[in-house]
């Protein structure tokens, strides 16, 4: 009797497990097709832009001007404006946010309300839309700034008030300010409390420690940060749709007070804006293919610089 | 012992207090300003974006005061209720084109889209016409003569009470005799796009996230994460240009409808932005759950899998939702991706294969061609603070709420 029962509750509890293991292997292989499914697609866009814009892809693609009123050459121009705004845009962001990192880790009490508003700003900062960023820059840079310099200084003539690089540039730091300060911020916390607590010992002040100790130690999350941000603000358009960039200029920017041609704002234009979109398609390609180089290859490199001060951290 | 006694006794209270130096407070306190900016940098955000939308509430607050000389209701013309009942006639009044009215309204009112809200109006035209007539065209010309042109002005006095007249309809046309501003149109478009590209973008990256951190080796976790979270530095205007060019011509041969740029396309590029986004905070909110939890599953019998989908998800539920809301942010308010795949038509249907406007494409692509001041210009501002202070709503709910919650669940308090 008692071998029947437990027979049958041996066959019973086989069955279910048999069922839970089937059920269990087809969740577990629906979340793997999910993965596979994500990295095909990234694959494949990087490989159909590859595919089509090698064509195109040359030395003498990425050092010319375009001609035929864009239909033909290259995109030096829209390289070098895309190069002159991620360095203002770094020479603004990169201080500012390696400074807000430093009091966010070195300053900031543990249950301070304003550190935690700081943070709160900066994460408000990240997930404002981009589009935004452009309304404020036009608001604030350009109409307010830039206008007020031009009404206190050239007397209402027109020179700052209107779209250029230097109000793109600022606009564009603002956008890419938290990927600085989230990134400086880590690499602080990966020196080790004991240095700074040695360095106050030796009786060295706070500025001293900061600056002598703690400062070195983050170059490497500045790098990161700075790598990052200028990843980000190369391939950013819409903050720079109506602060800056020019559909198109036959000469390169002279000073701050031009606009500038841009990769991303290229590729936009080039695509809906052309007048024969069908044929400059190798153009566009090209261009992006030139963009998403640009931008992969500066995230590598964060990527591998991140990784070794983690592994420093451990 | 005795050696002992002198150093004790410069330890007094006095010599261990903090010396005050100049340079270590002016220190602290410059770096504490900067870091005071970037607070100031939302406000300013806010301020700047929405001082340019400040024309329609103050063209609105004279319209007020206008109405209440004549007929003495104090209503708020921001309130969108009265604004139909009470400044309709005045508005209409001061416009002094007749040839216009019918035609916006009679023929131009597509009724199957939203019948309920037209048809009061008309009627209350018809009756409170000839009485606002007697008064205002001499204000109005009053007002003309002190700017450039009598079209322009005359278009921004009464635009700002027709502006919010018109927010309710379906209705985007901005350039025209008679702009109307229907945010409704793009309120809807957004969201059909919204909701296409979360559909998608969040089962995805969830069960990736899933896999990633309750399911893989440790070896497969260090490939995929750094893998999917590449996806995050594509360039929005990339992932746009793919989906117009390539993504779009692919999914009309598959599917074989008519406008090659629509809601779905741009839901599925925009998916495409969205899905780092969820899967990095899910991955985060499903690693940070305690590894007892699943221990202790474990131990009692459950498979695997049971642990990931009964134990540990519902653990990181908080963080998940976190996770989709800034999802919803991102999408919100992407806007190359948005200008480039959805067609930029602002139809109201339900149809996800119809082209849809949305609010920040809108803004993308119209800003360029208003002129400072026009009241175009001050509704794409006004669409400008509706996004921020939106994606702000999102920030601030995944931040205090879903935190809270996640601390509270975790640490058992």
């Amino acid at each position: 009797m008692n071998k029947v029962i437990s027979d049958l509750e041996n066959s019973f509890f086989t069955s279910k497990k048999r069922n839970e293991d089937i059920k269990g292997k087809l969740v577990i292989g629906l979340t793997q097709i999910a993965v596979l499914l994500i990295i095909a697609i990234l694959f494949i866009i990087l490989g159909i832009i590859i595919y089509q814009g090698r064509e195109k892809f040359s030395w003498e693609f990425i050092s010319s001007f375009p001609t035929d009123g864009m239909t033909k050459g290259g995109i030096f121009p829209a390289l070098i404006g895309t190069f002159i705004l991620v360095v203002v845009m770094s020479i603004a962001a990169v201080p500012f946010g390696t400074i807000t990192a430093i009091y966010l880790t070195e300053y900031a009490r543990e249950n301070s309300k304003f550190a935690a508003a700081v943070r709160f700003s900066i994460r408000t900062l990240a997930v404002v839309p981009s589009i935004i960023f452009g309304l404020f820059g036009l608001g604030f840079f350009i109409q307010f700034v830039g206008g007020g310099i031009d009404k206190t200084f050239n007397g209402g003539e027109l020179h700052w008030g209107q779209p250029n690089i230097i109000w793109a540039s600022l606009t564009m730091a603002l956008l890419t300010l938290p990927v600085i300060i989230v990134s400086v911020e880590e690499a602080l916390k990966t020196i080790p409390r004991e240095l700074r607590e040695a360095s106050l010992a030796l009786g060295a002040t706070k500025w001293q420690t900061i600056r002598k100790v703690v400062f070195p130690g983050s170059i490497s999350g500045i790098m990161t940060g700075t790598i990052l941000a200028v990843s980000r603000g190369a391939g950013e358009v819409a903050p720079i749709l109506f602060t800056g960039a020019a559909y198109y200029l036959a000469t390169l920017p002279k000073s701050l007070s031009d606009q500038f041609m841009n990769l991303g704002y290229h590729v936009y234009i080039m695509s809906t804006q052309s007048s024969d979109v069908e044929k400059t398609m190798p153009i566009q390609f090209a261009t992006t293919l030139v963009l998403l180089i640009l931008t992969l290859s500066l995230n590598l490199v964060a990527v591998v610089i991140r990784s070794r001060i983690r592994r420093r951290a451990k | 012992m005795n050696s002992q006694l002198p150093i004790k006794q410069t330890f007094t209270k006095e010599s261990l207090k903090k010396q005050f130096r100049l340079s270590e407070f002016l220190a602290e306190k410059i770096i504490s300003s900067v870091a005071f900016l970037s607070i100031a940098i939302i406000f300013l955000i806010f301020f700047f974006v929405f001082k340019e939308s400040l024309p329609l509430f103050s063209f609105g607050n004279d319209a007020k005061a206008k109405t209440e000389i004549q007929t003495t209701t104090g209503d708020k013309p921001e309130s969108y209720g009265t604004i139909t009942e009470d400044l309709k006639p005045e508005s209409y009044g001061s416009e002094t084109t007749e040839e216009l009215k019918p035609e916006s309204y009679g023929t131009e009112t597509t009724e199957e889209l939203k019948p309920e809200s037209y048809g009061s109006e008309p009627v209350s035209n018809d009756d409170l016409k000839p009485e606002a007539y007697g008064d205002t065209p001499k204000e109005d010309l009053s007002v003309a003569s002190s700017d450039e042109t009598m079209d322009a002005v005359s278009e921004n006095v009464d635009g700002a009470d027709r502006t919010w007249d018109t927010f309710l309809s379906t209705e985007w046309i901005p350039v025209s005799d008679n702009p109307r501003f229907g945010l409704m149109a793009l309120l809807i478009g957004t969201l059909k796009v919204t909701i296409i590209s979360m559909l998608i973008a969040g089962p995805l990256a969830i069960l990736a996230a899933v896999y990633t951190s309750c399911f893989a080796s440790n070896r497969r976790k260090e490939i995929i994460k750094p893998i999917i979270e590449m996806l995050a530095a594509f360039p929005s205007v990339v992932i746009g240009f793919f989906a117009m060019m390539v993504l779009a011509t692919f999914f009309q041969d598959v599917f074989g409808y008519d406008s090659r740029l629509n809601a779905f396309i741009g839901g599925v590029a925009m998916a495409l932005a969205a899905i780092p986004i969820v899967y990095t905070i899910s991955e985060d909110a499903l690693s940070a759950v305690p590894k007892t939890y699943s221990e202790a599953s474990l131990a009692l019998g459950a498979s695997k899998s049971q642990t990931a989908f009964l134990v540990t998800l519902p653990a990181a539920t908080p963080g998940i939702f976190a996770a989709l809301l800034l999802g919803v942010g991102r999408v919100f308010g992407e806007t190359m991706i948005a200008l480039m795949a959805t067609g930029n038509a602002a139809l109201v249907s339900v149809n996800p294969f119809e082209s849809v406007r949305t609010f920040a494409a809108t803004i993308g692509s119209e800003m360029a061609e208003t002129v400072f001041g026009e009241t175009h210009y001050s509704v794409l501002f006004f669409i400008g603070s509706l996004l921020f202070i939106f994606s702000f709503a999102l920030n601030a709910i995944a931040e205090f709420y879903v935190k809270g919650r996640l601390i509270k669940k975790f640490q058992g308090k």
